[in-house]
């Protein structure tokens, strides 16, 4: 029987299905969030249902997790990000003591056992700070994608950016633009500083075993090579990064 | 709040404004206090009512940003703003405010609320020790002299004796009502024990507060009824001091379905650990015992560690949550060290949460508090 795992961020929906017995992957989806966190949580389960093959009225569970998890009207349960990252990247890697996640709107940094359960987690404060947010302030100055900022940034020399505000570092970054710095450095210091940041985030929590880098941050490969090196270890990334919540809901959903 | 006691509790303190007024009209003084190192008892020797003056309210933070920085700890700002507004009537009350040079951004605002309002500071140390304890106690010897002058009265061992007593009594009373949570499951939820304890200190007539209060402890002690069920989690929050109206975290971590057990905080269980020894010099009893108290502005801070062991053991608390307002650099610091203490001795999980009393990330702290409880599963 199949079960399915919601996860509506800020920036995307993912959802994830799952035979129940195997906890084979039978589909993946992801849509926009956009301004109606219910309407892409849909979305996105039924492109899945639909790649999958599979019925939306087979599914014998559904659970949402991602900040829109409360406005999903049929998630059987909620659970939050936390715990559901958790559970996918040990699935996937299992070695992993330690989970990294940068979301659309916040960041953390999980300690988990050999079974994927959450011995402790630290997340960034209030601000956008440190957070994915961080990465589109800069995309919308330099007008490039984040693909294209991640190719960018693999060829630049790391300018120093010293603000981690979202909006001062916007005017830090307008300013070393107009002193005729180059937008790859200009990239590749904004990946140092985020990636900085999330190495401190994670020096909050005990860390041993490997590290696996989840959310769609992890699919760069230029911010990839830049967090390992800032971390000083190699850390794991999974094929498709951004649904290791909505497969860790999917996993609970599997229980 | 079904016990009829409790209902009683709520009647009085609804109108402790009124009944301070009263009081006043009547020619009695009125003393306002912020910290847990100003001695309640001396108020009570000369003679005068005091009352907590610790600002909770979010409502005043916006007029005291016009003076203060905005990243002061909301505590201050919400403290200075009733100040500036005029608007609180405990303080409008208050003959004198006596205040204590805790952390730095307290203090700097309490120069400014001298221009104000009539004040007397107390130096505190900042170590617990002897020589600490003989400069403190001078400190107390002259808030004494300068009530005596101020009220025109004579505060002698008798009249300190009896003030003891009746702080005692009052604090006996409170314990017993804040202690009922360490049954399993709690027959109060932190909501509860929060809002006994802040109400409780407005009462004027503190032998009625000590009647009304040992009247809920029989009461609810008698009863076998509980708003948890048995394996709703155990959690001790520690920290900066929380009361009415600065309550979110108390609230969020119920409405995500834990129990709060205790409050290990300068609002609430920390008061009623000061139990004066009666048969002692009282002058060296209470400045004794006052230095005594675990805040972070202390250097080094053991009493925070031994008392953490001792409640998380007393109540049997599953988990310990330490709340930091925003700014608030001491306790923040010491986060560290209590989480180290914590997982390390205790073997609990810990999780620090840094907020301010306005409600916009509320959204964001739940998801911390939710997979916070979803770890104790
Ligand atoms: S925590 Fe310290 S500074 Fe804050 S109210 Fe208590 S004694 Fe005062
Ligand atoms: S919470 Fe911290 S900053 Fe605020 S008054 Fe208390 S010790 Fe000072």
């Amino acid at each position: 029987m199949p079960v399915a795992g919601v996860d509506v961020g800020s920036v995307a929906a993912k959802a994830v299905i799952l035979n129940e017995r195997t906890k084979a992957v039978l589909a993946h989806a992801l849509v926009p969030t956009g301004w109606n966190p219910r309407q892409a949580g849909e979305d996105a389960l039924n492109r899945a249902c639909s790649l999958a093959g599979v019925e939306r009225a087979s599914l014998t569970r559904i659970v949402g997790t991602g900040y829109g998890r409360i406005a999903l009207p049929f998630a059987d349960k909620s659970v939050t990000e936390i715990t559901c990252h958790a559970l996918g990247a040990v699935h996937l890697f299992p070695r992993t003591g330690v989970v990294l996640d940068i979301g659309g709107q916040d960041s953390k940094a999980i300690a988990v056992d050999a079974d994927g359960s959450v011995q402790d987690f630290v997340m960034n404060d209030k601000c956008a700070a440190g957070t994915g947010r961080f990465l589109q302030v800069l995309s919308g100055i330099l007008g490039m994608d984040v693909r294209a900022l991640d190719e960018a940034a693999a060829c630049g020399k790391p300018a120093e950016i010293s603000s981690m505000c979202a909006v001062f570092a916007e005017t830090e970054i307008v300013g070393l633009l107009a002193q005729g710095a180059k937008p790859e450095d200009v990239a590749a210091g904004v990946f140092r500083s985020l990636a900085r940041r999330m190495v401190s985030l994670s020096r909050r929590i005990a860390c041993r075993g490997e590290c696996t880098f989840t959310g769609g941050l992890a699919s760069l490969p230029a911010f990839v090579r830049c967090l390992s090196s800032e971390l000083g270890v190699a850390v794991n990334v999974a094929e498709q990064p951004q649904n290791t919540g909505a497969l860790g809901a999917a996993l609970i959903a599997a229980r | 709040m079904s016990h009829s006691s409790i209902e009683r509790f709520k009647t009085v303190t609804d109108r402790n404004v009124l009944a301070l007024q009263e009081a006043k009209q009547a020619g009695v003084k009125v003393v306002g206090q912020y910290c847990i190192y100003s001695p309640l008892e001396m108020a009570l020797a000369a003679g005068a009512v005091p009352v907590s003056l610790c600002g909770t309210k979010n409502d005043s933070i916006f007029s005291a940003e016009s003076i203060l920085p905005r990243s002061l700890c909301p505590l201050i700002k919400s403290s200075f703003g009733f100040a500036l507004e005029d608007s609180c009537p405990y303080l409008a009350a208050s003959d004198i405010v006596v205040a204590d040079t805790t952390c730095d951004g307290k203090k700097k605002m309490f120069e400014l609320l001298a221009e104000r309002k009539p004040m007397f500071m107390l130096q505190l140390p900042q170590i617990q020790n002897a020589p600490a304890l003989e400069y403190w106690k001078e400190q107390y010897e002259s808030l004494m002299r300068h009530f005596e002058q101020l009220f025109g009265v004579v505060i002698g061992e008798k009249e300190l004796r009896s003030a003891i007593a009746k702080a005692n009594r009052f604090r006996r009373a409170l314990k017993s009502v804040l202690d009922l949570a360490r049954k399993k499951p709690s027959p109060l939820s932190g909501m509860e024990l929060m809002e006994i304890a802040h109400r409780a200190s407005f009462v004027p007539d503190w032998d009625k507060a000590a009647e009304l209060l040992e009247d809920i402890a029989r009461e609810v002690g008698a009863s076998n009824e509980s708003p948890f069920s048995a394996s709703a989690p155990r959690v001790l929050l520690t920290g900066v001091p929380v009361g009415l109206g600065s309550h979110k975290v108390v609230k969020l971590l119920e409405d995500c379905g834990a129990s709060v057990v205790c409050l290990d905080n300068c609002s609430c269980y920390k008061k009623v650990r000061l139990m004066i020894d009666e048969s002692a010099d009282p002058l060296t009893a209470l400045a004794s015992r006052y230095l005594d108290m675990p805040c972070a502005v202390m250097s080094p801070n053991p009493n925070r560690y031994a008392y953490l062991e001792e409640l998380a053991s007393e109540f049997r608390a599953d988990a310990v949550v330490d709340l930091t307002w925003q700014g608030c650099q001491t306790y923040d610091v010491e986060s560290w060290s209590v989480k180290k203490f914590v997982r390390e001795k205790l073997h609990l999980p810990f999780l620090q949460i840094v907020t301010d009393y306005s409600p916009a990330d509320t959204e964001q702290l739940k998801v911390r508090a939710e997979a916070f409880l979803e770890m104790l599963r």
